[in-house]
């Protein structure tokens, strides 16, 4: 087990070394020149352009610029921003507020869409299966900001039961409302992924003996139909974490938390590349151990499977 | 020139709100019960400074509104747009070159040090010199030793004693004391030159506000200001302190001033204009400002150099109906243009002659393409380079129509997925065909509309126009000693313009705006940006 996880992290290595590469040279790539864009449509003097290129190593071909921020990582550097800020106090006021919100939302959609989904599965074709089945469709199909306006609107300036912005004020209250539009989509994945299994799984060949044996209802459903039932849910929550901090940026502009889908938008926007490459990186690596975590966790549901 | 381009994010999710606005027109009770009681401290909108908040370094509307509340300058605008003594007690010259400056006793920076001749002379010098890459530099460009080669101590600062210094420029210049108000000019106390990138992160100004304390700005959050209490100008603080919190989005800002989160908003997102009257009353505002929207066509771009382009320029210009685009599109947020210039400028008219160009007038336009194909035939299509991230596609896509209806010709728009992206070939001369450009006053001045556009090899002379007389009246104008008659050799120098059209103006865009029933006394300046020192909290 121990030697599985540590062959894991250390595959992490050259996955860091291509992403960071690739996320460069992309950032490169990218149109237009991010310094001529500092003086607005006044334009930048040449010789004063020149001078900042130089400081932000801009001025240097794509390799050397690359290798000079690869060691800059190795010494904990990773440049600054045009507004002078090192790119780490960036990612350290980002990274915990939208690291909050994920998980937040990953609760909500894990602990809201797996209840409603047993027990959609459970009385597959009544009433309550069908009724979440529409509400979930319709979640799907309406986009995040709509749900995002309606919800601030309706909750924050109408009602005002809960805050319409996060801003200053990053605390449980003030971040349920993104968190549940974050989720919402997830939610109704989560919910249909876990009907159907339970539903497939209730007339399963185990699930009859189980009964046969005489085992009591509930229990068949938690021991027997549960845990088979959540291998593809947990595989779908794993891979959503990583999805749910990086593809946050709706929800954070509209509740106006500063997250890493804003600070992502704005460095593109600028053309920063250090900034894009080291939030990107951070990314790709929760998305790795999230998915290293979603392998654990099927050996603890499944008893089939081993890890050496 | 301070950069605005926050209608990129607002864009992607225009849309969404669009279908909520309906709901909004129902109108709001606008009750602040949830407004806090934090002691009179006005909450205004703001974007994350872009820059260090060093003055000569920040060219931008996020980091200028806080530097202007931070520091004061030897002048300082109302809301007009006229220009006050603040620290300057008196700034005399005799043939607009050489102005001695004398200053007022007994301001003090909020670390205690005095305000003398040296913290001005200091920080000017700082800003100019080319290896310290301040994006304003091009501000100390007129003061005699500046240079742009080299590292070059500005020269024509001299310092009389602690309250008197003179300032000799290279050339005359009527409007230089205009512009003393803008931020390029604050001084700086010696502190800040012992270690600039922690000053940009902590300022000490000697403005009517102060930070509040050592962690009051939290990045991309918002940052805390409170009054100075040994401010002793013009603009006193009439509020316990503003906090200036930065937003992601245009329409999350308005659903806070909705729900009472937030005082003063500067800009409401475009998905608001039709509702702005309805749920804000007399808290909306919705008035010119010193910012002018162009359409550029290079001096050299075929079919568009000599009498042919002359004529064709002009075809083009009445062509566009002002009056519909800004009505249809902008919802009455822009106001069409009459000159080159903006109505908030002292000597701004509407009447210039030949200004009647920019009348919509389709039979003219017609004749007046027709005589230019008369010179040589027009072939191609004429495009219109824009950035799709600033909101400008409707109505790009609005004049396009227009010049294929009423000229015959093939016009479409030409999108840039960003600005700097337009900018990238503006600069360099790539771009092949018209483009959309805009201005914004540095200082409430008319010279500042003309000169650096459109005087020969200026440094924003996008469209490489060039008009020895047009020069000539510039140069009259900016050797005037007194700003009306240096106003009339400008004025004439539009007639010039309007003759050769580098520009085509289109209009002043609008300061659209509002306030929550929290505050009052909120009041707009020439700049577009709330006077926030006056905000009174209710």
């Amino acid at each position: 087990m121990a030697w599985y996880v540590g062959r894991r992290l250390l595959q992490m290595i050259p996955v860091f070394l291509g992403a960071t590469l690739l996320i460069y040279a992309m950032v490169f790539l990218l149109p237009g020149d991010p310094v001529a864009a500092l003086g607005g449509e006044r334009g930048l003097n040449p010789a004063v352009a020149a001078q900042i290129r130089a400081e932000y190593n801009l001025d240097k071909p794509f390799l050397v610029q690359y290798l000079l921020y690869l060691q800059g990582i190795f010494t904990f550097d990773l440049g600054t921003t045009f507004s002078g800020r090192p790119v780490t106090d960036v990612m350290a006021d980002a990274f915990p507020v939208t690291f909050q919100l994920a998980v937040m939302a990953l609760a909500f959609e894990a602990v809201f869409g797996i209840a409603a989904g047993v027990i959609a599965g459970l009385r597959k074709g009544k009433a309550f299966d069908a009724t979440v089945l529409v509400l979930s469709l319709l979640v799907v199909a309406v986009p995040t900001f709509v749900i995002g306006f309606v919800m601030q609107f309706v909750v924050g300036v109408k009602l005002r039961w809960l805050p319409t912005a996060v801003g200053s004020d990053v605390s449980f209250t003030s971040l349920i409302m993104p968190a549940i539009v974050l989720g919402a989509v997830s939610f109704a994945y989560v919910l249909r992924l876990t009907r159907n299994s339970v539903a497939e799984n209730l007339t399963a060949d185990h699930v009859r003996t189980a009964t046969a044996k005489g085992l009591s209802r509930p229990r068949v459903v938690s021991v027997h139909v549960l845990r088979n039932s959540l291998i593809p849910v947990v595989t779908f929550l794993g891979a959503d974490l990583g999805a749910l901090m990086g593809g946050a940026i709706i929800t954070e502009g509209i509740f106006n938390i500063n997250g890493v889908g804003g600070t992502l938008f704005r460095a593109i926007q600028q053309g920063q590349s250090t900034t894009v490459v080291s939030v990107t990186t951070v990314l790709v690596i929760v998305y790795i151990v999230a998915n290293l975590l979603v392998d654990l966790l099927y050996a603890a549901l499944d008893p089939r499977i081993r890890y050496a | 020139m301070k950069i605005r381009r926050f209608a990129g994010f607002a864009a992607t999710i225009a849309v969404g709100a669009l279908a909520l606005t309906s709901c909004a027109s129902a109108g709001t009770d606008g009750g602040g019960s949830t407004a806090d009681s934090s002691g009179g401290i006005v909450t205004a909108w703001g974007s994350e400074p872009q820059n260090p908040l060093i003055p000569t370094n920040t060219n931008e509307v996020g980091g200028g509104k806080i530097i202007d509340l931070v520091f004061s300058g030897l002048v300082y605008y109302d809301a007009d747009g006229a220009a006050h003594n603040e620290v300057a007690k008196s700034i005399e010259t005799e043939d607009a070159q050489t102005y001695t400056i004398t200053l007022n006793e007994g301001w003090t920076f909020t670390n205690g040090e005095p305000v003398t001749s040296e913290s001005f002379v200091d920080a000017w010098n700082y800003g100019a010199q080319l290896s310290n890459a301040q994006l304003s530099s091009y501000f100390f460009e007129g003061i005699e030793g500046f240079s742009w080669d080299e590292d070059s101590e500005l020269t024509g600062l001299q310092i009389v004693d602690d309250t008197t210094f003179t300032v000799k420029l290279k050339q005359p210049e009527a409007d230089f004391p205009l512009r003393l108000g803008y931020s390029a000019y604050f001084p700086l106390p010696q502190v800040a030159f012992e270690d600039m990138d922690a000053f940009g992160e902590h300022p000490i100004g000697n403005g009517p506000y102060k930070v509040a304390s050592e962690d009051a700005w939290q990045h991309n959050v918002e940052i805390a200001l409170a009054p100075n209490e040994d401010y002793s100008g013009d603009r006193e603080a009439q509020n316990g302190g503003v906090t200036v919190k930065f937003y992601e989005t245009l329409d999350g800002a308005y659903n806070d001033l909705l729900a009472g989160q937030l005082d003063v908003l500067d800009q409401v997102p475009d998905s608001a204009f039709s509702t702005l009257e309805d749920e804000l009353g007399d808290r909306a505002v919705n008035q010119p400002a010193a910012m002018i929207q162009t359409l550029i066509i290079p001096m050299d771009l075929e079919h568009f150099t000599g009498a042919e382009g002359q004529l064709r320029r002009q075809a083009i210009s009445m062509a566009i109906n002002r009056e519909e685009i800004t009505e249809a599109i902008f919802e009455g947020t822009r106001t069409p243009a009459d000159d080159f210039t903006s109505p908030v400028i002292d000597g701004w008219s509407d009447d210039v002659t030949g200004s009647e160009v920019l009348d919509y007038n389709a039979a003219k336009a017609k004749e007046l393409w027709a005589q230019a194909d008369a010179i040589s035939p027009y072939t191609g299509t004429f495009t219109i380079g824009y950035n799709s991230d600033g909101g400008h596609q409707a109505w790009v896509d609005a004049v396009a129509n227009s010049l294929r209806n009423t000229l015959g010709i093939s016009a479409e728009g030409n999108p840039y997925p960003a600005f700097k992206d337009l900018r990238e070939d503006v600069t360099n001369g790539a771009i092949s065909g018209a483009f959309r450009s805009g201005w914004q006053a540095d200082y409430p001045g008319l010279y500042n509309f003309l000169g650096p556009l459109y005087g020969t090899g200026a440094g924003s002379n996008d469209a490489g126009y060039s008009n020895a007389e047009f020069d000539s009246l510039l140069a009259q104008g900016s050797a005037a000693t007194s700003v009306d008659e240096a106003n009339e050799y400008f004025t004439q120098a539009q007639e010039v313009l309007f003759q050769d059209l580098p520009a085509i103006p289109l209009w002043y865009q609008n300061v659209t705006g509002g306030s929550a029933d929290t505050v009052s006394n909120v009041e707009f300046g020439w700049n577009s940006v709330p006077l926030l020192y006056e905000v009174t909290k209710n």
